[in-house]
């Protein structure tokens, strides 16, 4: 009998498989296609301080392997959400969820994260300074690491709860940005939200994407996510979850010995509803055939000595 | 929703680049005229949506243009091809609403939904006219399909080759009195379809969708009713509550 039970900041999982925010909404719609519980945790839909619709459609493109989103962090905003979706997550879902939550300044962070921090199904707040697809927030504060830290520490003033940066493969070196959230004082860091991209369509010689541009993802940005968990692996001591395409329980082994304490699972729940039950029920086998016993003793399993 | 691998039984051209799939298997899921399917192809990323023309207790036909790889790839699909497919996606037509003589207009690939909704509202005793749109004679199909359900149909084409020459909307002040009205068709034909059509109706719309089944916002539209996505709270809207 394998073991596929790992810790997240003092959090066991039943597994290492969290279907990654915005591929997901509050989870209790998939709860009428699977049981959701068998999950290791949900990473609950983009939160922000105010309702947002997000950018004009067409916010979709399909690319060789993957697509590409702009969505724009559309949702109900905070009350919303703490009084409405996730009483209606809780009523399907009995284990912690992870709150993600996103802002335009460091003040908005706060002002969100102390919101989300009185929920007891909240285990883990996820702070998302990466997304691509809003201007002037998301991906600006995850850019930088100064603005990195600064938000790391405005949000960790405010809650008693453990804080992951999900960080931006859209920069130079984020081992730096990583480095900035440790000091920081975050508990761990996800990565990597999509990578900037675009397509244009021939017939009509215009963007397809009505923002024109806009966050890449699926099985195509694996090997990106894979060496970017590899990086920060090596150079902060905090966990990491990581997430980029995986799509098979393949991809969750090698996404957790390149470093990743526990994986987040995106597109592919696009295209297959039942992505992350099929990858949680083939983890056991595919562990054995690899010779792993306990998933949690392959972190960083890659990494010489 | 269900899940679950569906043989292709045929797949044949019925007009210039729209092609007719009769698809073998669970149609349970499948609530109200309007609902669409989401198919798995391979070698590309995303589901195709194409919305459902008719269906029976185990087969599913479906109506597509090639407009792009993946119709082009589904147009070559043979018999006893088998497809990963979502069915019993979105919320349909609501045909409680009909009144006892509603328009069904449809314009070009937006016509087949109109089908299995003309014989859901004949099933419950109601007879729609129906009105069919499209450039020309040699885009027409089920015109025949729709005549041999024994209700009214007129055919408008804009080049004036097939019926009466122009838009469904001039057909409309032809057709005498009707109640309400269902159409699916481009967004110009909505907009000519809103402006002309007295009574209320529903709209099924279209839009570029990630995942068909409600959890990407990726389709998501102002309504004002509030924020709806296409696939889930749509594709059918109601006249009220669209924002052009």
């Amino acid at each position: 009998m394998v073991n596929t039970k790992v810790t997240l900041s003092g959090i066991t999982l039943d597994n290492p498989v969290i279907p990654a925010s915005g591929t997901f909404g509050f989870g209790y719609e998939f709860a009428d296609i699977y049981d959701i519980n068998i999950l290791g945790s949900i990473s609950c839909k983009g939160t922000t301080k105010d309702s947002r619709f997000g950018n004009p459609t067409p916010r979709i493109a399909e690319c060789t392997m993957g697509l590409i989103n702009s969505v724009g962090l559309q949702n109900p905003g905070i009350d919303k959400v703490v009084s409405e979706e996730l009483p209606k997550l809780s009523k399907v879902y009995s284990k912690p969820v992870i709150a993600n939550i996103s802002g335009f300044s460091i003040d908005d962070y706060a002002y969100t994260c102390e919101k989300i921090d009185s929920q007891p199904q909240v285990g883990i707040i996820e702070v998302n300074i990466s997304c691509p697809n809003v201007h002037n927030g998301g991906m600006s504060f995850g850019t930088d690491p100064n603005t990195a830290l600064a938000v790391t520490k405005a949000v960790k003033a405010v809650t008693t709860k453990p804080v992951y940066i999900k960080l931006s493969p859209n920069v130079t070196d984020i081992t730096e940005i990583a480095k900035a959230c440790e000091q920081g004082g975050a508990d761990g860091i996800s990565l990597i939200n999509t990578l900037m991209g675009m397509r244009i369509n021939l017939k009509t010689k215009k963007p397809v994407i009505a923002n024109k541009m806009g966050g890449f993802s699926g099985p195509a940005i694996l090997p990106v996510a894979v060496r970017m968990v590899y990086q920060v692996f090596e150079a902060v001591k905090i966990p990491i979850i990581g997430m980029g395409g995986i799509s098979t329980a393949e991809d969750v082994i090698e996404m957790m010995l390149a470093g990743a304490s526990a994986v987040q699972v995106g597109a592919a729940n696009l295209v297959d509803p039942c992505a992350c039950k099929t990858i949680i029920e083939n983890l056991p086998a595919v562990m054995q055939k690899y010779g792993i016993d306990s998933l949690q003793d392959i972190i960083g399993g890659s990494h010489n000595g | 929703m269900n899940q679950g691998t569906y043989s292709v039984l045929s797949n044949i051209n019925i007009a210039k680049d729209v092609y007719k799939m009769i698809l073998g298997g669970d149609t349970s899921q499948i609530t109200a005229p309007g609902q669409f399917i989401n198919i798995k192809l391979d070698g590309l990323y995303l589901r195709r949506p194409i919305s459902i023309c008719d269906f029976d207790e185990n087969s599913i036909t479906i109506i597509y243009k090639v407009v792009g790889a993946g119709t082009e790839l589904m147009s070559r699909f043979e018999a006893y091809k088998n497809l990963d497919v979502l069915v019993g996606l979105g919320n349909g037509f609501d045909i409680s609403k009909s009144g006892d003589r509603p328009l069904l207009i449809g314009g070009g690939v937006g016509v087949p939904p109109m089908y299995y909704l003309c014989k859901a509202l004949l099933e419950k005793g109601v007879s729609p006219t129906v009105i069919l749109g499209f450039n020309s004679a040699e885009d027409v199909f089920y015109e025949k399909k729709f005549k041999k359900l024994g209700v009214p149909v007129y055919v408008a084409t804009v080049d004036g080759s097939c019926g009466i020459k122009g838009f469904v909307t001039d057909v409309v002040p032809l057709v005498g009195e009707y109640s309400y009205f269902y159409t699916c068709g481009p967004l110009p034909m909505f907009k000519a379809v809103y402006k002309t059509c007295i009574t209320s109706g529903q709209f099924s719309f279209e839009e570029r969708m990630g995942c068909g089944f409600g959890a990407c916002m990726g389709c998501t539209c102002k309504t004002k009713y509030g924020n709806k996505r296409i696939c889930k709270d749509g594709p059918v809207l109601e006249k009220e509550e669209i924002i052009w």
